[in-house]
């Protein structure tokens, strides 16, 4: 059953559509991800402009996030305060970020950064993770459980504009907060990410917020990133197209129920293992269409 | 961008079956017309007119055909010519830097074509020759791709033209061969024009070629207009002309998608 997307231009099989929806949600479920930084790749590798993909993304971004974060918030577990301040630096960092997009599209560049962003950012995290979950499932085997600070002292901690956070039992500098706010915004906008894979870390090793409000608090500031990223994109780009936003959308739902209790039966660090893997080989994929010779060195740019 | 919003009187209907029973009419109605009609205005050397005039591009659109058929006065050849609305394009040449693929140069050419294809009763060079091709731009390789002359001698010219015909052609938006104009006995004659489901959307002129002795007896245009329809065109026009709105709406949309996501899995 074919279905033609009226931003995308293209004619897709729906169920392919629903089927990827389906996929990722499942992945989304399983490891409590986004999925934003898997489902862009995806949708590039079945044909659809980059540039597209990555609007359209948002755009699904900003309903799954608002699922996601009801149940967070119903929980109590959403630090607001810290929430707005991220918020803050994310819109400053999404619209530089899709001002950037516009720029490099004309230059005929966007295709190559988006890919590079991926391959620089999923390789840097898969690695990060695959290490993280190696040495977890080797110190579980060992027997050790060694007891974490809650956090470290470093020069971050120097520096001015010092905020309290209740919620998150913090005393930190806004600058921080601003900072990573501000360059996962960038990322939203070009890569079509919520930012999640990169903001969760952030929280919990830069900032050391604890790890109960870390993922309702990046889910309630992505839901404000991703909605601006869309609007911007849509706006200044032309690039979002609502009908393969809610065909994705229908079938990430429905694969993450799915995802969440298969989550359930497995251990942790094998989880994060598994999608170590995952993120390691979409990367390497996106790496070597880089270096692959292409097939015609000419291509058409903006205004086809 | 051009845009061309259809009328409603929009053909509906499988394509086939109606280019077939334009196929039939035509090849009951134009003998006895042509029988009919005194001899003066027999003399019409080329007739031709399309199954249908309007392509309207649905949301179950995969690509269609119009079948485009006619009839002469007297054997000949003929060389249907479709062009989609023309178009500036930008394009880019990689190179490797640092072991990467890199876009690193660039060329607009002012315009081309945005769908090309020919159809011919035999193969063009044998009816005509190379320079009446040229001149009406008959053949992929006769297509009038100028790009400015200071920016690109003739050889490196004809490179990038090579490149925007190769990138039309994996995109089917130009046809790699000729299609055949097959004829019905010494007339009538009939040619399909594939439009493929990423057709460009505006107005296309089909130009009909009568040819004999390597020469254009007569020439006749057709207009076909190719159009999104019903709700791929309301969100299209819409994106375009009203950006800020259509990007609120999608926010919106998504945000009540979300909120249901939300209710469907807490009943689970």
């Amino acid at each position: 059953m074919q279905i033609y997307l009226p931003i995308a231009e293209m004619s897709v099989n729906v169920l392919l559509l629903l089927a990827m929806g389906g996929a990722i949600g499942f992945l989304s479920g399983l490891f409590g991800v986004g999925g934003g930084f898997l489902m862009t790749p995806l949708l590039i590798f079945v044909g659809v402009p980059p540039a597209v993909a990555v609007g359209s993304e948002a755009n699904q971004i900003v309903a799954s996030s608002v699922s996601g974060v009801l149940a967070h918030w119903r929980r109590g577990n959403v630090d607001f305060k810290m929430g707005l301040v991220l918020l803050l630096g994310g819109l400053a960092g999404s619209t530089f970020g899709v001002g950037l997009f516009s720029f490099l599209r004309e230059q005929g560049q966007i295709d190559l950064v988006i890919r590079l962003s991926y391959v620089v950012f999923l390789g840097i995290i898969g690695l990060l993770m695959l290490y993280e979950s190696l040495r977890s499932m080797r110190r579980r085997r060992a027997g050790k459980s060694g007891r974490r600070k809650l956090h470290q002292h470093t020069w971050v901690h120097g520096l001015p504009l010092k905020m309290r956070f209740r919620r998150s039992k913090l005393y930190v500098s806004a600058l921080l907060p601003l900072g990573i706010g501000f360059l996962v915004g960038v990322l939203a906008a070009i890569m079509g990410v919520g930012g999640g894979f990169i903001m969760v870390p952030a929280m919990i090793y830069l900032l050391g917020m604890p790890t109960s409000v870390v993922v309702g608090t990046s889910l309630f500031q992505i839901i404000f990133v991703t909605a601006n990223v869309t609007f911007l994109q849509a706006y200044a780009n032309q690039t979002v197209d609502v009908v393969l936003a809610l065909l994705l959308l229908a079938g990430a739902v429905i694969g993450a129920q799915f995802g969440a209790k298969a989550g359930a039966r497995l251990h942790g660090e094998q989880l994060r293992g598994f999608l170590a893997l995952m993120v390691l080989l979409v990367c390497t994929k996106l790496f070597f269409d880089l270096l692959v010779r292409p097939g015609d060195l000419y291509s058409i740019g903006v205004g086809h | 961008m051009m845009r061309i919003r259809p009328t409603p009187c929009a053909t509906e209907g499988r394509p086939g079956r109606r280019a077939l029973a334009a196929v039939a009419l035509a090849v009951v109605a134009l003998p006895v017309a042509l029988l009919a009609v005194p001899p003066l205005l027999r003399a019409a050397p080329l007739v031709a007119d399309l199954s249908q005039h309007l392509v309207a591009i649905t949301t179950g659109f995969t690509g269609t055909e119009v079948l485009l058929f006619g009839a002469v006065d007297e054997p000949g050849d003929v060389v249907v010519v479709v062009r989609g609305p023309d178009r500036k394009v930008v394009m880019h040449r990689k190179s490797r830097v640092l072991g990467v693929w890199i876009n690193t140069a660039q060329m607009t050419f002012a315009r081309a074509p945005s769908y090309y294809a020919v159809a011919s009763s035999r193969p063009l060079h044998e009816i005509a020759a190379e320079s009446l091709l040229a001149r009406h731009e008959m053949g992929v390789e006769n297509l009038r791709l100028a790009l400015p002359r200071a920016k690109a001698s003739a050889n490196v010219a004809q490179e990038w033209r090579q490149g925007l015909i190769r990138n039309h052609q994996a995109l089917g938006l130009y046809q790699k061969d000729v299609s055949p104009v097959q004829f019905l006995g010494n007339r009538l004659f009939r040619a399909r024009i594939a439009l493929p489901a990423n057709v460009p959307t505006g107005s296309y002129q089909v130009d009909v070629f009568l040819l004999r002795d390597g020469r254009v007896v007569t020439a006749q245009t057709t207009p076909l207009q190719v159009g999104k329809i019903g709700s791929e065109a309301v969100v299209y026009d819409f994106a375009y002309e009203h950006s800020a709105l259509y990007g609120l709406i999608a926010i919106f949309v998504a945000l009540v998608a979300g909120w249901l996501a939300h209710l469907a899995f807490r009943k689970t």
